[in-house]
């Protein structure tokens, strides 16, 4: 059904070595394994994920910009991979769960974190900006790899209790050389574990190419494991939707794990405090911003008459509205008191932290008493 | 009450475990069929299946994340590590999520996770088989750690930890595996002490002698020596090294006035230099005398044939209870 991938004769990182079904100048073009799982897909729905995409580029923004102003303390942009982001966070249903790291602000958004979901954590007010159970999302994690494992076991959890939801996990090329994620799919492999690992490779781990990860196409990796893989556009929302479709229902009807490698390309830092210059030249960014994720499906949309001056204006205007409720929620946020951050370090009392924090809280009154003279 | 092993009062806390609660499962390497290298988890894939009881793939790291995410899903896992020194592959995943995640989701998501570690020497092991790692998840702001000296304490805390809502890390001395005692296996979990607190084991009046694990019982043998010479220990088994129960613990050196503590981990930056530090600022004008540890020494675990010099043994208990009585000792006229 799915072709599974092998190595490329040359084993090079051939960006364009992908399924695609939407060219950069936004041509339909036929995909034996993919075309199926988008049958259904109108122009209606292409609407949605070109809105979704262009709110998310437009929160992006909004969370450097407030990084800049000395608003939050650092920001992770997700510029170049919104198709990857939405388009598999989309093919969701609300009763699955994911396991994003901390550059997915497009899957958070996806799932249903509001504003402050985004920003929060970013701000430096709490460890995490939402509550997972509500969202139906981890709490975006920052060790390399870490969650998927965790995105693994939660499968497991979900084969105990016998219901047909799914997991999906987001992770880097860079993550693919750590042991844990390594270890998650043999896990999910063995077990049969219903998740759906998402690589997105985009190019870069801070500053090293991907080829200091690998020396192969990473999603040729998966078959070895006992797990079948795709290797998508990852620029091309259709193409990426489809494929995690493919792995969802692979997922979710006991067939097991199932990974996609959506290639796409970071435009911009690793983060607000990284200078990607010293690492690529202006004309490899060049080249990728010509096959840009959102114009790409505009043009497709443009050929099929499905879009014009008033859809692009309706959307520029929620995206401005979404980032002016990201803009005040940050701006409007209190910082918690000094002695909250010794709450919730147990779950039960713990004699040793309550003793500290009758010493922190009779220091803190030490200066009340003082201000108060 | 019945007379049991260690061994079989920690099946039997597992097996009671997941009997009042289906959200218990265990899992580790050999535990279902071979029901785990040193049995404790015999039986126990017969009577629950191999979905409650899970062998799992050999990665330590992996059976931690996994377990993570168990609990994001609101299960209960207990996750046996095969051998003290093979928790270190999952040293990330317990330090940096099972340990935070309470704390880093503002308390929105529990791991309920009971991480059992058979622990320690004296049982002729071969390397990474006896290493006395508790130090680095006592430093650890998020985990619980306990450590069991008695068959009674085995099944009792560990039903204790696997109920709790925190993470906790089980020590299991491996040398007690087959130690015998009484074990009430029917009195009600919710009557016993509370897990966290400590249990004066031989109560005394001239030497407050601290300790934990299998060093109970070597504690315990140098009080009853002592005894001989008229010197009174009391013993106090910790039980919890995180928290220690200072109330305990502070009554006593407030008696006795004098401190030794012993542990089989080495003593750089160990429980000892804790305990210690915090029995000096709580109780400096009480102390007669400066705090003594008996430990292993700052090295890797030695070899089997050598280890009897590492593990502290009575007589190097004793020596270090005349040093704080200010009695003739290893040490008396040596400048350190």
């Amino acid at each position: 059904m799915v072709h599974t991938l092998t190595p490329t004769a040359d084993l090079k990182q051939d960006v364009d070595d992908v399924a695609r079904l939407l060219t950069a100048e936004g041509e339909r073009i036929a995909d034996r394994d993919l075309d199926p799982w988008v049958a259904d897909v109108d122009t209606a729905q292409l609407r949605d994920l070109y809105r979704d995409m262009v709110v998310l580029r437009r929160i992006d923004a909004e969370g450097m910009a407030l990084q800049r102003q000395g608003q939050v303390g650092l920001w992770a942009p997700c510029q170049g991979q919104e198709a990857t982001q939405i388009g598999t966070a989309r093919a969701m249903r609300a009763d699955d769960f994911a396991f994003p790291s901390y550059r997915e602000t497009g899957v958070t958004y996806a799932r249903g974190a509001g504003p402050e979901g985004y920003i929060r954590a970013w701000r430096g007010e709490a460890h995490s900006s939402y509550d997972p159970h509500e969202v139906g999302a981890a709490i975006p994690q920052i060790i390399i790899g870490a969650q998927t494992l965790h995105a693994v076991g939660y499968a497991m959890g979900i084969q105990r209790d016998g219901t047909d939801q799914a997991v999906a996990t987001w992770f880097g090329d860079g993550a693919t050389s750590q042991g844990d994620v390594n270890e998650a799919m043999v896990f999910a492999a063995s077990y049969t574990a219903p998740v759906v690992f998402v690589c997105t490779n985009n190019q870069y781990a801070i500053s090293e190419p991907v080829g200091v990860q690998a020396a192969a196409p990473i999603a040729g990796r998966a078959p070895g494991f006992g797990i079948p893989s795709m290797r998508v556009d990852g620029n091309d929302v259709l193409a990426v939707t489809a494929a995690m479709r493919w792995a969802l229902d692979h997922a979710r009807t006991g067939q097991g794990p199932a990974f996609i490698e959506a290639v796409t390309y970071r435009m911009g830092p690793h983060t607000t405090s990284d200078d990607p210059t010293r690492y690529r030249d202006k004309d490899e960014v060049e080249r990728w911003r010509r096959r840009d994720p959102i114009a790409r499906l505009e043009a497709y949309l443009r050929n099929q008459d499905a879009f014009d001056d008033e859809f692009a204006a309706a959307v520029a205007a929620e995206s401005d509205e979404v980032a002016a409720a990201v803009r005040s929620t940050c701006l409007a946020m209190t910082t918690a008191p000094a002695l909250s951050i010794l709450d919730n370090v147990y779950a039960e009392p713990h004699t040793g932290l309550e003793d500290e924090k009758t010493w922190f809280a009779a220091y803190l009154d030490g200066f009340a008493e003082e201000s108060a003279r | 009450m019945t007379q049991l092993t260690m061994g079989k009062a920690l099946n039997e806390g597992l097996r009671r475990a997941m009997r009042d609660d289906d959200k218990v499962l265990i899992m580790g390497e050999d535990i279902g069929k071979l029901g785990g290298v040193f049995r404790i988890t015999d039986g126990l894939q017969t009577e629950f299946g191999a979905q409650r009881v899970v062998d799992t793939p050999l990665a330590e790291s992996g059976i931690m994340g996994t377990a993570v995410g168990l609990a994001y899903r609101g299960y209960r896992p207990v996750v046996e590590i095969q051998f003290d020194g093979f928790v270190y592959p999952a040293f990330d995943q317990i330090v940096s999520n099972v340990a935070k995640l309470h704390y880093r989701s503002q308390g929105a998501v529990k791991m309920p996770i009971t991480i059992r570690i058979p622990w320690a020497g004296g049982v002729g092991a071969a390397e990474h088989h006896s290493e006395s790692p508790e130090a680095y998840f006592v430093h650890t702001a998020g985990l619980r750690v306990v450590a069991v000296s008695n068959p009674q304490d085995a099944y009792t805390v560990l039903r204790q930890a696997i109920a709790c809502d925190d993470p906790v890390v089980f020590f299991e001395p491996k040398r007690l595996y087959h130690t015998k005692g009484e074990v009430d296996l029917d009195g009600d979990i919710a009557d016993a002490a509370p897990m966290g607190l400590a249990r004066v084991a031989r109560p005394g009046s001239d030497v407050t002698l601290l300790t934990y694990g299998a060093q109970v019982s070597t504690a315990m043998d140098a009080a009853t020596a002592a005894e001989d010479d008229g010197i009174s220990i009391e013993v106090i088994d910790l039980r919890s090294l995180s928290p220690v129960d200072y109330k305990t613990v502070t009554a006593s050196v407030r008696k006795t006035g004098r401190v030794v503590v012993t542990h089989e981990a080495a003593r750089e930056a160990g429980m000892g230099a804790e305990l210690i530090a915090s029995v000096t600022e709580r109780c400096f004008y009480h102390l007669e005398t400066p705090p003594v540890r008996v430990t292993g020494w700052d090295i890797p675990y030695p070899p089997a044939k050598l280890e009897k010099h590492h593990v502290p043994d009575l007589d190097r208990i004793l020596d270090a209870v005349d040093r704080v009585l200010d009695r003739p000792n290893s040490l008396t006229g040596v400048e350190l």
